[in-house]
């Protein structure tokens, strides 16, 4: 295991080459990815993996990936996705236009989840879905919407328990393995890199969705993320977070109310 | 004074899957709150969103039992219950980290994983205890937490429903302790 020390140059030597700053993100997580990807690549010793890291800009690239746990499915927690759509959808209804923001959106299935949800509400027309990451990797894959085969057991189950009356299988075509979604869907999705950490608001929102992102950060970091999740959000609007994150440690609570016992939170201020 | 917290307190980590709430059943109904110990439960559990486990134990016990948000800060006298689908991490200022990346041994929240990273932080101040279950997740944690300086059991496996889990660990980590269910109360009360 590296210790804190090397873990320290580490972060440092990315933001001095690359302008990339993961001084904010846990350590304790942080720390493990990288303990696991110098297990991978079959690094003896530390001094090795970093001097790679400075000089080679493509193997950097591959451990962002790495170290950035991209782990999603699709109606993950589906009571969630259940509660959006019987009780924030129908809000959201009344708007002219609808504009949704993933923040760190990773591959894109919780992009695609939701944006069945809004075409069976008959509001996929009118909205507009961001998605963000800050690893340009995951934005490829989710930009093409091919999801691995296997997964497809699951996700239909998760569908149907968040309240999908579909045979899901009809909203894709599978391919040797793989399972191409409706282009209907990702018409209204647009993927661009942005980075929670030092990029600002682009925009107002009325759903800001960033699940299982925060748990990430550190409580500094955390902060700054929902200040500009704050910032983004148009009054009346809504914030997602996780099933075991909180905005309650946030001075930005006040200006929120949570809905029932949901992780999800109306602006009301 | 959060670095006090770690050094006048102390951990215990559990592990379990398979028979092992049958254990815990019968061992948290004779345990009482332990003011400089905080437990911490990581059992392999159903990726469901229910509490049904943390009710459970709540219902055995009169120590607090805690729910498990991201960045909580981890207390003595409490009992803390790792939420399923997400691993458990252990940080140096005290809190508590969530992480949802890839299942180990199948597994998340994965023991090997909560145990490696209590280890790390805790040391010497740490005790692991590993239970009945089906696969060998919690071995690599509990020689993780023996090469950090603290001290760590399983269940005697001729004792537990599925002895699997504790008999590999016992193979491969050597404890300091081999406990039967009737052993353990005492055993944590004595830590």
């Amino acid at each position: 295991m590296i210790d804190d020390r090397e873990l320290e140059v580490l972060i440092n030597d990315i933001f001095e080459y690359y302008g990339y700053d993961f001084s904010g993100y846990s350590k304790a997580s942080f720390k493990r990815r990288v303990d696991r990807l110098l297990q991978i690549d079959e690094y003896d010793n530390f001094s090795d993996f970093l001097s790679r890291i400075r000089t080679d800009p493509d193997y950097f690239k591959n451990a962002v990936e790495e170290i950035t746990v991209n782990v999603t499915e699709m109606f993950r927690d589906p009571h969630f996705y259940k509660y959006l759509r019987t009780e924030i959808l129908p809000i959201l209804a009344t708007k002219p236009f609808i504009r949704v923001w993933h923040a760190g959106c990773s591959t894109g299935e919780e992009v695609y989840s939701l944006a069945i949800l809004l075409q069976e509400a008959g509001l996929l027309h009118k909205s507009l879905l961001y998605a963000t990451d800050l690893n340009t990797v995951v934005l490829n894959r989710a930009k093409k919407g091919v999801f691995p085969l296997r997964t497809m057991k699951q996700y239909s189950e998760n569908y149907i328990l968040s309240g999908g009356e579909k045979d899901f299988s009809e909203y894709y075509i599978a391919n040797y393995g793989w399972a191409k979604f409706d282009e209907a869907l990702s018409t209204k999705m647009v993927y661009s890199q942005h980075n929670l950490v030092s990029d600002s608001s682009f925009n107002e929102f009325d759903l800001i969705l960033c699940r299982n992102v925060l748990i990430y950060f550190d409580k500094n970091l955390q902060e700054t993320a929902l200040r500009l999740f704050d910032n983004s959000l148009a009054r009346l609007g809504y914030l997602a977070l996780g099933t075991k994150e909180t905005i309650k440690f946030s001075p930005i609570q006040k200006n929120y109310q949570q809905m029932d016992k949901e992780k999800i939170w109306k602006k009301i201020l | 004074m959060e670095k006090d917290t770690i050094v006048n307190n102390k951990i215990l980590i559990i592990g379990g899957s398979a028979g092992s709430l049958e254990v815990l059943i019968e061992v948290f109904p004779k345990l009482h709150v332990i003011d400089n110990l905080a437990i911490v439960l990581i059992l392999h559990r159903r990726s469901t969103e229910d509490t049904m486990l943390e009710d459970l134990i709540k219902m055995k016990t009169d120590i607090p039992v805690k729910q498990i948000e991201d960045k909580i800060r981890l207390q003595p006298g409490h009992v803390y219950v790792a939420p399923g689908d997400y691993h458990l991490l252990f940080e140096k200022n005290g809190l508590l980290s969530l992480d949802i990346s890839e299942k180990v041994h199948f597994s998340r929240p994965s023991i090997d994983v909560s145990f490696e990273s209590a280890a790390d932080v805790y040391g010497k101040h740490l005790t692991g205890l590993l239970l009945s279950g089906a696969n060998a997740d919690g071995t690599k944690g509990l020689l993780a937490i023996k090469e950090a300086g603290g001290v760590i059991a399983v269940q005697k496996p001729e004792t537990a429903e599925v002895s699997y889990m504790p008999h590999h660990a016992l193979v491969e980590a050597k404890p300091d302790y081999v406990l039967d269910v009737s052993e353990m109360a005492d055993f944590i009360k004595s830590i």
